[in-house]
């Protein structure tokens, strides 16, 4: 995706990641900004189904042409899906971030939690002060 | 496929394999003299091959070209300039490889019983007394090999200590700006990372240290002057904490070029330091080695030091006294690798400590420092500073960092752009996507050994490709132009590497090659 883009329907954290919420589930990636500043992705090392994840720690991993970075989760709860397509096309991620790109499905265990996020507006305010 | 004859050749360059001609020889040997046994008779059974090696066969004059071709297709320090940050590559002095070279020295097996090995022990004991000198803590050990090796080391050290005084801990602190080596070392070695934060001012932050050093913490990693080039003004205060923890506090010496004879980390409390040869003491970087990452630790991480240790030891019966290899140490972490360590870079690491003497190492550091500045001082200047701003600006150490973030918006070329066209500035880029916690970064280090002339020259070749962005940023972009390769498929090497040469169509050696496995790697991850 060449152009920046931050949709209005997902949630954001400051840490560059977004969560989708449908219901008590919700599913996590990271933002164009993240895929942009961390260059080609060559690999995603996913959590485990079943594993707890916790807000604003980290929960996988992401390998980049420059680094290995660690990814946040923005939300707590436990991981119900995660995106198998990764495993042979980890560019996906940086290709489609809010579609075929996404990390992981979660089942919330604190839907208050939700409060603390960022909406697009507010997020794209994040990135220009400098993140 | 370009013509595999012509030396310009790009990236279709052949390998020795695929020049091999049946029967063709560089050298072929005088009939030996003493009457020859098949190697069965030799060698047990499990050890004769089956059919051949697949040796290259190649004339001499084409072997020769060969390589030569190849060396001059590579950028190197003795061609031009190459700032790469963290990295110190600073001129290794031609005087030290005759001084490896001496027989004496090259030929020595290390098997050799110390008894007839007194000089070369000598050298390996005058070696860690200038170390210890240097570091400002009395025991060195030579073992380990290279500087994520002596880190290793150190925590292994550190795990002696603590289990010895019988409070085993699981966390080990890292700052964020820390060298990727140290989480990998401290995962390594079976403890827990726990990053600590960055301060406004570059350093440590204080409260996220004093939050985290609790009871568990077995040690803080830090390197100082660190990755941003940047003096922690506030390592007293970090020593105490750290040491009222009960943790020990290790010293990367990764940057050490900026402080020799000026500050010792032992004096300052660290408790261990390892020293990275190849950077502050001259030795070829390259090839993943040969290399050495010495450590110097204090009274109480002694007893744990790797065996054996060169020692000194009194003369009996009115004999003179004599170097000895110690392996009689029961509190021992035991060996860090086999043999004692990769004696060649000793021999250059001591040339060099002892050519420029104590003075000539505070100098070098002065100068080192003296050169990241004024360096730092020419891209602050307008053209450049509104493209490349400095990160964290203060007055640096050995090396400082600029981000990238100005070019990429206003110019629309990025950090990887930059450093791409330098190339066809022959000049070799800076240290580029490190630290990470600096956007698009630069990381720049001059060292001591260059001139103002090539200072002003690297200024200028910054300046002239931003101003060539903003005519046209696609030059930066496609860039490099002029170098053996192109762009590389970064992603694809990593996604896909092909690490072992095999034949792909033509088949000049063994016909078994033929029916052998597919020409690319595994693929796998």
């Amino acid at each position: 995706m060449a152009e920046a883009s931050y949709p209005d329907d997902l949630k954001y954290h400051e840490e560059h990641d977004w969560a989708r919420v449908e219901g008590e589930q919700a599913t996590f990636g990271v933002t164009w900004y993240a895929q942009d500043a961390l260059g080609e992705v060559v690999f995603f090392d996913p959590p485990e189904i079943g594993a707890h994840v916790t807000k604003d720690q980290s929960y996988a991993e992401v390998e980049s042409v420059k680094a290995v970075s660690d990814v946040f989760a923005p939300l707590s709860g436990e991981v119900v899906a995660v995106n198998e397509i990764l495993a042979e096309s980890p560019e996906k991620i940086n290709e489609d971030p809010y579609g075929e790109g996404w990390l992981v499905r979660v089942k919330l265990s604190d839907p208050s939690e939700l409060d603390s996020l960022l909406d697009a507006d507010a997020y794209e305010r994040l990135l220009e002060v400098g993140a | 496929m370009s013509d595999p004859l012509d030396p310009r050749a790009g990236e279709d360059t052949l390998t020795i394999f695929e020049r091999s001609r049946e029967g063709r020889r560089a050298f072929v040997p005088p009939r030996c003299d003493v009457p020859e046994l098949p190697v069965e008779e030799l060698l047990p059974q499990s050890a004769v091959r089956d059919r051949s090696a697949e040796l290259p066969e190649i004339t001499e004059p084409e072997l020769v070209r060969h390589y030569t071709t190849l060396s001059s297709k590579n950028f190197h320090l003795d061609e031009g300039f190459y700032p790469l940050g963290s990295c110190t590559m600073k001129h290794n002095p031609k005087l030290h490889e005759r001084v490896a070279a001496v027989p004496g020295h090259a030929r020595l097996h290390p098997l050799q019983d110390p008894e007839y090995a007194q000089g070369a022990l000598e050298l390996m004991s005058r070696l860690q007394g200038a170390l210890a000198e240097i570091a400002g803590l009395p025991h060195v050990s030579l073992q380990p090999s290279a500087g994520s090796h002596g880190e290793l080391a150190g925590l292994l050290l550190t795990r002696a200590y603590h289990e010895a005084n019988g409070e085993p801990r699981s966390k080990v602190l890292t700052p964020d700006t820390a060298h990727g080596t140290n989480p990998a070392t401290v995962t390594m070695a079976g403890y827990q990372v726990v990053k600590v934060g960055t301060d406004p001012d570059g350093g440590v932050d204080l409260d996220d240290l004093r939050a985290k050093a609790d009871a568990d913490v077995a040690c803080l990693m830090l390197t100082n002057p660190n990755t941003l080039g940047l003096f922690d003004r506030n390592i007293e205060e970090i020593e105490r904490i750290v040491h009222d923890a009960g943790a020990t506090l290790y010293y990367d010496g990764a940057n050490l070029n900026a402080v020799m004879g000026i500050a010792r980390p032992g004096d300052i409390g660290f408790d261990i330091v390892h020293f990275n040869l190849h950077k502050t003491f001259t030795q070829p970087h390259g090839g993943g080695g040969p290399g050495a990452g010495p450590i110097a630790v204090a009274d109480r991480i002694e007893p744990f030091l790797p065996v054996p240790q060169v020692v000194r030891r009194p003369g009996r019966n009115g004999t003179e006294p004599f170097f000895d290899l110690e392996y009689d140490r029961p509190l021992s972490i035991g060996k860090m690798r086999g043999f004692q360590g990769n004696f060649g870079v000793f021999v250059r690491t001591y040339a060099y400590i002892r050519s420029l003497g104590g003075d000539g190492l505070k100098e070098a550091s002065q100068v080192a420092v003296l050169n990241a500045n004024y360096l730092k001082a020419l891209l602050a200047r307008d053209g450049i500073a509104e493209y490349l701003p400095i990160a964290f600006d203060r007055t640096c150490m050995h090396e400082f960092v600029v981000s990238g973030r100005g070019a990429k918006e206003r110019l629309g070329v990025r950090t990887l752009d930059i450093a791409k066209r330098m190339l066809d500035h022959r000049v070799h880029p800076p240290t580029v996507y490190f630290p990470l916690l600096v956007e698009e970064a630069l990381m720049i280090e001059p060292t001591e050994t260059e001139t103002k002339e090539r200072l002003d020259h690297f200024a200028g070749v910054v300046r002239a490709i931003l101003e060539e962005a903003g005519d046209d940023p696609e030059i930066a972009k496609g860039a490099p132009y002029t170098a053996p390769v192109r762009r590389l498929d970064e992603a694809g090497a990593a996604k896909r590497p092909v690490v072992r040469w095999r034949a792909r169509d033509e088949n000049p050696g063994d016909p078994a090659r033929a029916q052998d496995a597919p020409a690319s790697g595994t693929g796998a991850m």
